[in-house]
């Protein structure tokens, strides 16, 4: 996967940014509490913290997004204000953003073309787009529309647009999240290109085994703080793990000491009995599904799942994992073959906020919420209530009562919350879709326990998925990787710290299967 | 037939004018991502102050007064959507409210009961010599008043300014998404509320073409449902400028047929042609999908 | 302008005739008026279509009476028309909530459509098939004593419409606490997507029910105005009643045991108005400045709490 490359070219002491005692309050939370970080010219920058400790505050606020409360910013050794990223972006500084800020509707051309003055014209704008790509070694189309962009192509459309202002700073904010395991190196690989040429790139990871492979220099950020900071030649992995979540962590199996392994144990997993077809919880007989824009999504897939697996689903975003999921959970019918599944399928989706739960409701209204679509006549609510209290204790939900609204419970209790709610609706399959999304560590680590702990039930199953392969690792009994709508088996490796077999499923490198051409 | 063809082209084109006003200004305004119902306050606000401006100084002052009648009202939904981040929908029925209302109100006070019709100013039609002269096109193009040959270099202007400056380009950024404009370092507020000031001032302009060059009084509600239409002409032009000119003529033309129908003896009751222009909003609205190609920023709150 | 309040209130509530007969009687329509937008908000349904479908319900209740009012007994000349009018309220409704479904328009724009054909629709009524037998007034004949609804309190107006709408009020409010349906009802309006996802909830079946019953409430209103206060179809027989509707649900925060208050505080208004008007010459249009600028303060009072949310998808 990742290779270990060497270091960064020197171009001289000074640093390129320079973040001292940054404060920044929304509302009455702390958001930065005095973070500092000094990036050197011409480096690989990785900027490492769990969820919310931070680093994409920083950053923004580096970006001029939004003004710290107190600190200053350096940049060049001189003091600077950016009273919005309009600034930022004169002075040199480019980012590209967790999730792409483009306009589907609009042309590569006019969404790299934003921000300027005066009138405009899309032909020669585009040849010098054009130009300024090819030389970056990041080929874009510039007459293309977003919308019918695959996602690395989006991608290299947000550097460039970066690279046109002439940004000599580049923030990458979770680039290799949405990419396979090898457009990922090879954005790595252009990473290392574009700061050997003097480049400096800040580059906020939650993998830390990415920061080792790439990165000049670390810092950790815990709870707005700056914890760590330091050459990366001069750390550990057990180093940026013990800052990154503020206690020891056992070396374990040295070979994976990421921030992700945490929340595995080296316990060997068991294999589900493979139990006649009469007790299969899910079947799909060529099931396909195609969207309302036409794509489709699923080709025409066969898939069985048992009593007592836990089925893990990887795939890179797009590929169908989400499709796939809401078949078997009953959100989506097949366009076309057959999804055969047990009448009620507890279904957790990755969007808790949006689709899962009712913010402004209370605890017993969502709990009531699962059985709407059936519910009939009166509601009972001092039963509601009654269960829903039930729910807080065999759930360990740390809430005030039955009737607080959604809303004030953290972020892991309410996932706590909405598992317990699904896995008491449908007893016999529950089906998981990123479930440690925007949970910290301790809040992702139980709920993969919780997980783990349903494998070998008798008459239920559970299907997960997650773009984190550490974590689906972690809890199935038996992977299957999408590619482009198709679903194949992933025989598990004999050496257990080996991801080629996933990858190579994930990249459509297996036997029989013919790779489309992207558009 | 012939004989009625030529008045009926040039009431459509005179019936449009105004909500070509209306309508390119609330193109604008959804431009940025923002739908303003208030738009039907706007004008009869514009109308009002039309009249009043008039009075004071003549018709150009009457001009002047009603788009700045329709600035004051949109910067009233302009303050409580983006400043104060009220439901867009609401607001703009408040302000139709406050617009009929208040016009109402005003418009009792200052003229009683004897009205204003005596005594308003108004423009005549200016022939612009020789293309007056070409057959039908002629009288019913080029026989206008100077509000509707400022729309025959508004349009072009406006279309050109939208696809081909950074500036309409910022503005379409703005109405699809609010996020990626931000991040291109723009000011969406600002934009936001620039695009509905400019409604404001076309909507103004709207019902002051309507009183002065068009129906040449005033009467309490006249603006008779021309800012909703407007939001249906916006649509049917699928968000573009010339788009929306040319379906404002469609519309006008529905306005002038009742004209028509009636003179042309047809025994059917004059309240189907009243109401043949909301059919036809409705009948389009529902052919077109409304939502294709809409601003993807119109069905987000302003702010 | 203290005259004008004092005559304000004096209008509103100075005597009992004032309130029985005055500002109770204009209540009535708010009561189910603003019970009908409030649940449809609630649903995220925008009908601003309320003023049209109330003139729908009247027409079709004079169409009744006309029709068949002297051959039914009141007991059941009564009760057919408040169905009627409740029937054409929802049908009426029921055209923008079929574009809604179907092609997506939206029902903003299409309610306010139907505003002005349903006021074509009754400007013809009156001057053609229900107008009067002289032929000389726009408007219909008074319609038969059996079709005229009862009133309540010997010697004031005060009609059964008025008690019709505050059991509707408060039917709403224990449907929509207590029972799965408004459970629903409230769940899609927070969340559509939510509804759908967790809970299963047919959120067009939910939205399209209670986009029909807004009508519905609207079109009684409209019967029972003719039953119990006009006796007859005329143009202006609603002075904008279904967009003080929206005043009054935004004001009672869309919830139905407020909507009785939030009703009779504009009764009161459009009754002390017109007294205002007589009395101390100001004109009644003010009445809808001042209803704007309440639906403005609320506005500004309740950082986004009164907005319809959700309900597009």
């Amino acid at each position: 996967m990742t290779e270990p490359t060497g270091g960064a070219t020197d171009h001289g002491e000074q640093d390129a940014l320079a973040l001292e005692g940054i404060l920044v309050r929304f509302g009455s939370v702390v958001a930065l509490d005095g973070a500092h970080c000094r990036i050197r010219r011409g480096t690989v920058h990785a900027i490492l913290g769990e969820n919310g400790a931070g680093k994409t505050t920083l950053m923004r606020a580096a970006f001029g997004w939004l003004t710290p409360e107190a600190g200053m910013i350096r940049l060049d050794g001189q003091p600077v204000t950016f009273r919005s990223s309009a600034d930022a972006i004169a002075r040199g500084i480019g980012m590209v953003h967790q999730h792409f800020m483009l306009i589907p509707a609009m042309t590569v051309t006019e969404n790299v073309a934003l921000g300027g003055a005066g009138a405009f014209d899309g032909a020669r704008f585009g040849a010098r787009i054009a130009e300024v790509a090819k030389r970056a070694g990041l080929p874009v189309d510039p007459t293309a529309r977003v919308r019918d962009l695959a996602v690395s192509a989006q991608q290299r459309v947000e550097i460039v647009k970066a690279l046109v202002r002439e940004a000599r700073i580049l923030i990458l904010d979770e680039p290799t999240a949405v990419l396979t395991p090898d457009q990922a190196t090879e954005l790595l690989r252009w990473i290392r290109t574009f700061a050997d040429s003097g480049g400096t790139v800040i580059l906020i990871t939650h993998k830390v085994r990415e920061a080792f492979a790439i990165a000049d220099d670390l810092t950790v950020l815990r709870q707005g703080r700056t914890v760590l900071s330091a050459a990366r030649a001069a750390l550990t992995e057990a180093h940026v793990i013990e800052a990154l979540t503020g206690a020891s962590v056992p070396a374990g199996d040295g070979v994976m000491a990421t921030a992700e392994s945490a929340t595995r144990r080296a316990t060997p997993k068991t294999k589900a009995p493979r139990a006649t077809d009469a007790h299969v919880v899910f079947r799909l007989d060529r099931a396909g599904y195609v969207d309302e824009r036409g794509v489709t999504r699923l080709h025409g897939v066969d898939l069985s799942v048992y009593p007592g697996e836990i089925l893990g689903v990887i795939g890179v975003e797009g590929s169908g994992p989400r499709e796939l999921l809401r078949l078997l959970a009953g959100r989506l019918q097949p366009t076309s073959g057959q999804v055969t599944r047990p009448d009620a399928v507890g279904f957790v989706p990755e969007d808790r906020l949006h689709d899962a739960v009712i913010p402004g409701f209370s605890l017993t209204e969502n709990l009531a919420l699962a059985d709407g679509g059936e519910a009939r006549g009166w509601m009972d609510w001092p039963r509601w209530r009654t269960t829903t209290r039930d729910l807080l204790a065999s759930a360990d939900v740390r809430a005030a009562g039955p009737d607080v609204p959604m809303a004030t419970l953290s972020g892991g209790n309410q996932q706590r919350f909405v598992v317990g709610r699904e896995r008491r609706r449908a007893t016999a399959a529950l089906v998981v879709e990123n479930p440690t999304r925007g949970l910290d560590l301790n809040a992702s680590a139980r709920i993969v326990a919780d997980l783990r702990a349903m494998a070998g039930h008798p008459t239920h199953a559970v299907v997960i998925h997650s773009a984190d392969l550490d974590e689906v690792l972690a809890v199935a009994t038996r992977v299957v990787a999408c590619f482009a709508g198709r679903v194949l088996e992933v025989e598990a490796p004999s050496d257990p710290a080996d991801r080629t077999p996933y990858t190579r499923a994930m990249t459509g490198m297996v036997e029989g299967i013919v790779t489309e051409v992207a558009r | 037939m012939e004989a009625l063809l030529i008045p009926f082209l040039d009431a459509t084109i005179r019936t449009a004018t105004p909500l070509a006003y209306a309508a390119l200004g609330e193109l604008v305004t959804e431009r940025s991502g923002v739908i303003n119902i208030g738009m039907e306050g706007i004008i009869i606000a514009g109308c009002f102050g039309g009249l009043v401006a008039a009075g004071a100084g003549g018709a150009a002052m009457g001009f002047l007064g009603g788009a700045l009648a329709g600035v004051l009202m949109a910067m009233i939904f302009a303050w409580f959507v983006l400043r104060l981040r009220a439901d867009a929908i609401i607001t703009g029925t408040a302000l139709t409210l406050l617009g009929l209302g208040l016009t109402g109100t005003l418009y009792r006070g200052v003229f009683g009961l004897e009205g204003a019709a005596l005594g308003t100013p108004s423009i005549a039609p200016v022939a612009i010599p020789g293309l007056s002269s070409i057959p039908v096109l002629g009288p019913v193009l080029f026989t206008q008043s100077v509000m509707t040959y400022l729309l025959y270099l508004l349009v072009p202007v406006l279309a050109w300014w939208l696809m081909r400056t950074h500036a309409g380009l910022a503005l379409r950024a703005v109405g699809e998404s609010r996020a990626a404009a931000l991040a291109a370092g723009l000011d969406v507020r600002r934009i936001r509320w620039g695009a509905i000031l400019f409604g404001g001032a076309m909507g103004g302009l709207c019902g002051a073409t309507l009183v002065l060059a068009q129906v040449g009084t005033f009467t309490e509600g006249m603006s008779a449902g021309r800012g909703f239409i407007a939001i249906a002409i916006v649509v049917l032009g699928r968000w573009r400028a010339v788009g929306t000119a040319l379906a404002a003529v469609v519309f006008g033309g529905a306005f002038a047929l009742q004209y028509l129908l009636q003179a042309a003896g047809w025994a059917l009751p004059y309240q189907l042609f009243l109401a043949l222009p909301y059919l036809l909003t409705l009948v389009l609205l529902a052919a077109l999908r409304g939502r294709a190609e809409a601003p993807a920023e119109l069905a987000s709150p302003a702010e | 302008m203290t005259e004008a309040l004092l005559a304000l209130w004096d209008g509103a509530f100075g005597s009992s005739y004032a309130i029985w007969s005055a500002t109770l009687v204009r209540s009535a329509p708010l009561l189910l008026l603003g019970l009908g937008v409030a649940l449809a908000f609630r649903a995220g349904v925008l009908n601003i279509g309320a003023e049209g479908q109330f003139l729908l319900g009247a027409i079709s209740a004079t169409a009744l009476a006309q029709g068949v009012g002297g051959d039914l007994p009141g007991v059941v000349m009564i009760p057919l028309m408040a169905v009627v009018g409740a029937a054409a309220g929802a049908g009426w409704a029921g055209i923008a909530a079929w574009l809604r479904h179907r092609f997506g328009v939206l029902e903003v724009i299409s309610t306010i459509m139907l505003n002005f054909v349903a006021l074509a629709t009754i400007s013809w009524m009156v001057r053609g098939p229900l107008q009067e037998p002289t032929r000389i007034y726009p408007q219909s004949a008074e319609i038969a004593h059996a079709a005229q609804w009862p009133f309540l309190i010997p010697g004031q107006r005060l009609h059964l419409g008025f008690v019709l709408g505050l059991l509707a009020c408060v039917i709403a409010w224990v449907v929509l606490t207590r029972t799965a349906t408004g459970f629903r009802i409230r769940a899609v309006g927070a969340s559509p997507s939510a509804a759908t996802s967790a809970g299963g909830i047919d959120v067009t079946r939910t939205v399209t029910r209670v986009f029909l019953v807004s009508g519905a409430c609207a079109g009684l209103a409209g019967a029972a105005e003719v039953g119990g206060v006009t006796w007859a179809l005329y143009e202006g027989i609603s002075p904008g009643y279904g967009y003080t509707a929206i005043a009054v649900a935004l004001l009672a925060r869309l919830h139905p045991g407020w909507i009785i208050g939030s009703a009779i505080f504009f009764g009161a208004l459009e009754a002390g108005a017109s007294a205002m008007q007589r009395d101390a010459g100001i004109p009644s249009v003010v009445v809808q400045v001042i209803v704007a600028v309440i639906i403005l303060g609320v506005l500004a009072g309740s950082q986004r709490r009164a907005r319809p949310t959700g309900g597009r998808r």
